[in-house]
């Protein structure tokens, strides 16, 4: 299968403490990955590694193609990225909130306009159009802010937590969302604590302490560790 | 390009849609030059003065009393010798000193020119000024009506002296100084809060992961700011100007071009302190702090440098504020060139980049 990213012992210390220990996974096109571990395993650091918010202390990265050191920019083009922070303008109205992003990343208005018009049909929210994001309900929010995360048909995007503090009907909604991006193509790179969540995804990485301690589909993981489900197999890594 | 202006009119939407912002861009301006414009206007009453009489004759008996009961003045004080009028004003309370020559009366009337002199202490210049006018006035008020046939005002000759500070530099004082106080808060303040705010909302993540260069989304920050702040100067300098009646006798675009240095500069130093600060709070209260208070205190604006101790003299020098005064007062009020006023210019420049490249140095390091 075709690798869309690489990692290879990748490292990352503040100071003393090694908050990644010699990373070294590959994501495939099209999949998605779940990258999985407690608060403070390193995940959230590793991500924002990935989409060049952090520089590694060392190893080899490449993303879509691109080296992490040299390529930075081209790597931007080609990547989307939602933080479990809220990520869209709160004063701005829906519209003025997927125009801006249109514009940084260089969509053509009018192709902008078309891809608005499209979205909002497809999320039931064309009565929303020029509604401050501060009125609208959070489960809306999450969704949009998804969708503007991947208005420019990047290649891979990167989900921080992007369910946190939603209620389970919400969360199933917006990963309807997220199979929707993968079936087009899009390679998904999530974080998450839900362990519901995991047993979504195509293939999980499980980090405890700054290293990768197991990383395969869940039904594979399941079988190693002999588990009913993902909890299970994340409390017997993670103890 | 396309890039950049997306970027900038959301920044006009933050702009506009947060009403504090508002307040501090449009109202707090006009609302400080009224206030500081007239607070300074101060009317005097009972301030202590010492008399040094050498003639103590009935017409500066006569002067004399009409100065105390005017209902200004309160005699702290009848001076003996020359050397008693440093004395008398390192004590602090006396703020004016009249001194009469001697044979003052004869004089007037014989010669019909007589000299009084009027020492002032002014580490309040403002004050100073005021006791004045006010002690001029009533001296002369007095001879024009003893002596009608004499001509006034050339007979009677005040000779002002100003202690502690000789030119009397805070006339018109509050007219550079609200400037530099607004465009402190505009610049520093308001892009630093709006950096910070990205950071702690969030989006400044979504704005580093996406293909805008640091440089653009600085710019993008920074430049509505800058039109606004040069906006609000243009609205003080021409408010100063027709309802203060400060002059403008320099060149109007050297004023401007100084002043977009200095707002160059506000904004460089909002830059670094949004690097430095992690929340809006920090940020607010390093602007306050560390800013607009030393604006206030430090860079003569109100009170002038000469009369501050000797350590806060020294620290006046890093006070950028201190600088861009002393330019616009040249310009303003002397009508100098820049032939005057490179020197404070240089050092603007030079903070201006200081701040450029720390701000860069410490961007680049990002998020972590």
């Amino acid at each position: 299968m075709d690798k869309i990213i690489t990692v290879k012992n990748l490292v990352k210390k503040f100071g003393a403490f090694t908050a990644n220990d010699h990373l070294t996974f590959d994501v495939y096109r099209g999949e998605i990955f779940g990258f999985l571990g407690a608060n403070g395993a390193g995940k959230t650091t590793a991500i924002r590694i990935l989409c060049g918010l952090s520089t590694p202390t060392s190893g080899d990265i490449k993303i879509a193609g691109y080296d992490i050191y040299r390529e930075t920019e081209k790597i931007k083009k080609n990547i989307g990225y939602m933080s479990q922070k809220f990520s869209l303008y709160e004063d701005l109205t829906v519209s003025e909130n997927i125009r801006l992003y249109a514009g940084i990343y260089g969509i053509p208005s009018k192709k902008a306009k078309e891809k608005e018009a499209e979205l909002l049909e497809k999320l039931e929210m064309e009565s929303a159009r020029k509604k401050l994001i501060s009125g609208l309900p959070l489960g809306w929010k999450q969704k949009l802010a998804f969708s503007v995360a991947i208005f420019h048909e990047p290649k891979i995007v990167f989900l921080d937590e992007p369910t946190g503090g939603v209620d389970p009907v919400t969360r199933r909604k917006f990963w309807d969302l997220i199979y929707e991006a993968s079936n087009n193509g899009i390679t998904v790179f999530v974080t998450t604590h839900y362990m519901d969540e995991a047993e979504y995804c195509n293939r999980v990485s499980i980090m405890d302490a700054g290293k990768i301690e197991a990383l395969d589909t869940p039904g594979k993981l399941k079988e190693k560790y002999n588990a009913n489900n993902m909890d299970e197999v994340f409390l017997k890594i993670a103890r | 390009m396309k890039q950049l202006k997306s970027f900038i009119r959301k920044e006009f939407y933050h702009i506009f849609r947060d009403p504090r912002t508002i307040m501090v861009l449009f109202f707090i301006p006009i609302a400080q030059l009224l206030i500081f414009g007239t607070v300074i206007k101060n009317e005097i009453q009972d301030i202590h003065i010492a008399i040094y009489d050498q003639a103590k004759d009935e017409t500066t008996q006569k002067i004399t009393n009409k100065i105390l009961s005017s209902g200004y003045f309160i005699l702290e004080k009848n001076l003996e010798n020359i050397n008693d009028i440093e004395s008398v004003f390192r004590l602090g309370k006396v703020k004016e000193v009249i001194v009469f020559e001697s044979d003052f009366g004869e004089k007037l009337t014989k010669e019909g020119k007589a000299n009084v002199q009027l020492i002032a202490d002014a580490s309040d210049p403002n004050m100073a000024r005021l006791a004045i006018s006010y002690t001029s006035g009533i001296i002369n008020d007095y001879v024009k009506k003893m002596h009608p046939n004499l001509q006034l005002p050339m007979q009677l000759e005040p000779e002002v002296r100003m202690y502690f500070n000789e030119e009397m530099k805070s006339a018109y004082m509050f007219v550079p100084g609200v400037m530099a106080l607004i465009l402190m808060l505009i610049s520093a303040m308001m892009t630093s809060i709006s950096i910070t705010r990205e950071k702690e909302l969030g989006t400044m993540e979504i704005l580093l992961v996406s293909p805008l260069r640091p440089m653009q989304i600085i710019i993008g920050k920074v430049l509505p700011y800058l039109l606004l702040s040069i906006a609000n100067a243009f609205v003080i300098v021409l408010m100063g100007r027709f309802v203060f009646g400060v002059p403008i006798l320099g060149s109007f675009t050297l004023l401007m071009l100084e002043t977009i240095l200095f707002i160059a500069m506000a904004l460089c130093l909002g830059i670094f302190i949004s690097t430095v600060a992690k929340s809006q709070m920090t940020a607010m209260f390093i602007s306050m702090i560390v800013l607009m208070l030393p604006t206030i205190l430090l860079s003569g604006f109100i009170y002038p440098i000469e009369n501050m101790p000797e350590v806060l003299q020294v620290v006046s020098h890093i006070m950028p504020a201190r600088y861009f005064i002393s330019i616009i007062r040249a310009i303003m009020l002397k009508g100098t060139g820049i032939l005057f006023v490179w020197q404070e210019t240089a050092v603007l420049i030079g903070m201006t980049l200081f701040f450029i490249a720390l701000s860069v140095k410490k961007f680049k390091i990002r998020l972590e």
